[in-house]
């Protein structure tokens, strides 16, 4: 039998695919173990309903489960415990930053557009920005503009 | 729980953001500024992957697999309303068409957020999210280019006189109205219009354009029932093109 703590720990070798210094336990899209005998079985929610990465993500599961030697091991993709930007550590947090990507403002769940104004510039630190779209290269970033370093830097989006 | 009802639900809703988002998709590389060329492709894959999991709730009724149904039907088979299937048209209509549109929606899967039926619940509560973005995105451009130049004003209530009888078709009554009510599931097209149209005017008295009288205007039904315009078919061969030639095509 393995703990759950275990697999966690193991877990953390899966990295978001389009951001490889978040794993999916920082992400927060992990929301159940459940551990028996026989098999291992991880349910996961993507972040956007639309999400393409999702189902690497799901491969990827799979194949870090197997390289510990756990054969059976079966994910579901499930909204029964929807993902938010609030779910993401701080530990995530704080390598979306290192990564140059603004962490989301943590929020009361209901994201309104003055939120998005003045995020912190991952950059040179600084809260004088301004949101330039709320559409960015993937479905989970907007773009933004720095009006104290002159950079364009992107954000994790709030949701 | 009757399922036919919840079936007719989850087809309307998953067919509109099917081809609402096929037509977003079409705006890709051809944006008149490169964020709303992005804006109009993101959006296009929230409401391609909305819609996948919607159809992936049917499926889970024992409809077919989400591709299946996606690729394989033809128009008459489509339950979406005609709004969602007419030609992008300049960037105006498109606008316009996303405004109309995506307020009904946010207040649709708001309202489908309490549904007895929790699987629809669950799903409208995330999308509701989502669909935060879009219409913060329709908000900022209607009210920027509502007011702004005589061109822009004019081009966009011209879009919006056009585009009102189909936004009216959204909203095209169920035969399962009733039902839905009284089982919880839905509140009905009726009460989602009244507050779909209290948002719209509420955005368009901030701008220097008209709020068409709808008493005038008679709804473009049919959607609902399978009957298109001339322009549904050409999208659908167009979409389902890879996959009717190869299904098991992968990339």
């Amino acid at each position: 039998m393995y703990s759950e703590a275990q697999i966690l720990e193991w877990l953390e070798e899966v990295k978001d695919p389009e951001i490889p210094v978040l794993s999916l336990v920082d992400l927060g899209v992990i929301t159940n173990i459940d551990i028996n005998e026989h098999r291992v079985a991880v349910t996961m929610t993507p972040t956007f309903v639309g999400c393409p990465a999702i189902d690497y993500m799901k491969q990827d599961v799979i194949e870090v489960l197997n390289s510990y030697g756990i054969d059976n091991v079966d994910v579901q993709v499930n909204f029964d415990e929807p993902w938010n930007s609030n779910k993401i550590t701080e530990k995530g947090r704080k390598a979306l930053k290192e990564f140059g990507l603004a962490p989301p403002p943590k929020h009361n769940l209901i994201v309104d557009i003055d939120i998005l104004d003045n995020i912190e510039c991952p950059n040179c630190g600084s809260n004088n920005s301004v949101m330039k779209t709320p559409f960015g290269p993937t479905a989970c970033r907007s773009i933004h503009f720095c009006n104290n370093c002159k950079e364009t830097f992107e954000q994790f989006k709030p949701l | 729980m009757n399922e036919i009802t919840i079936k007719e639900l989850l087809y309307k809703i998953a067919d509109d953001q099917l081809i609402l988002g096929h037509r977003n998709s079409e705006w890709t590389g051809f944006g008149p500024l490169l964020e709303e060329d992005i804006a109009f492709s993101s959006m296009a894959q929230d409401k391609v992957g909305q819609s996948q999991a919607m159809y992936q709730l049917l499926h889970e009724l024992g409809e077919a697999e989400p591709d299946t149904v996606a690729f394989m039907r033809n128009e008459d088979q489509f339950h979406n309303c005609q709004l969602t299937e007419l030609p992008n048209g300049e960037y105006d209509f498109s606008l316009i068409r996303h405004f109309l549109f995506d307020f009904a929606y946010a207040i649709r899967f708001e309202m489908l957020a309490n549904s007895s039926y929790e699987p629809l619940a669950k799903l409208s509560k995330k999308i509701q999210g989502e669909l935060r973005y879009h219409t913060m995105h329709a908000n900022t451009w209607i009210k920027q280019l509502g007011s702004a130049t005589e061109e822009s004003i004019s081009r966009l209530q011209n879009s919006l006189n056009e585009a009102m009888p189909y936004s009216l078709g959204i909203f095209e009554p169920s035969p399962y109205e009733a039902e839905l009510k009284s089982e919880g599931i839905f509140e009905g097209e009726e009460v989602l219009k009244e507050k779909w149209l209290a948002k719209i005017t509420d955005v368009i008295n901030q701008t220097q354009l008209q709020m068409p009288d709808i008493s005038t205007l008679t709804p473009k039904y049919g959607g609902r029932k399978g009957k298109h315009t001339e322009h549904l078919q050409p999208l659908l061969d167009e979409m389902a093109e890879v996959f009717r030639i190869d299904p098991t095509a992968d990339w």
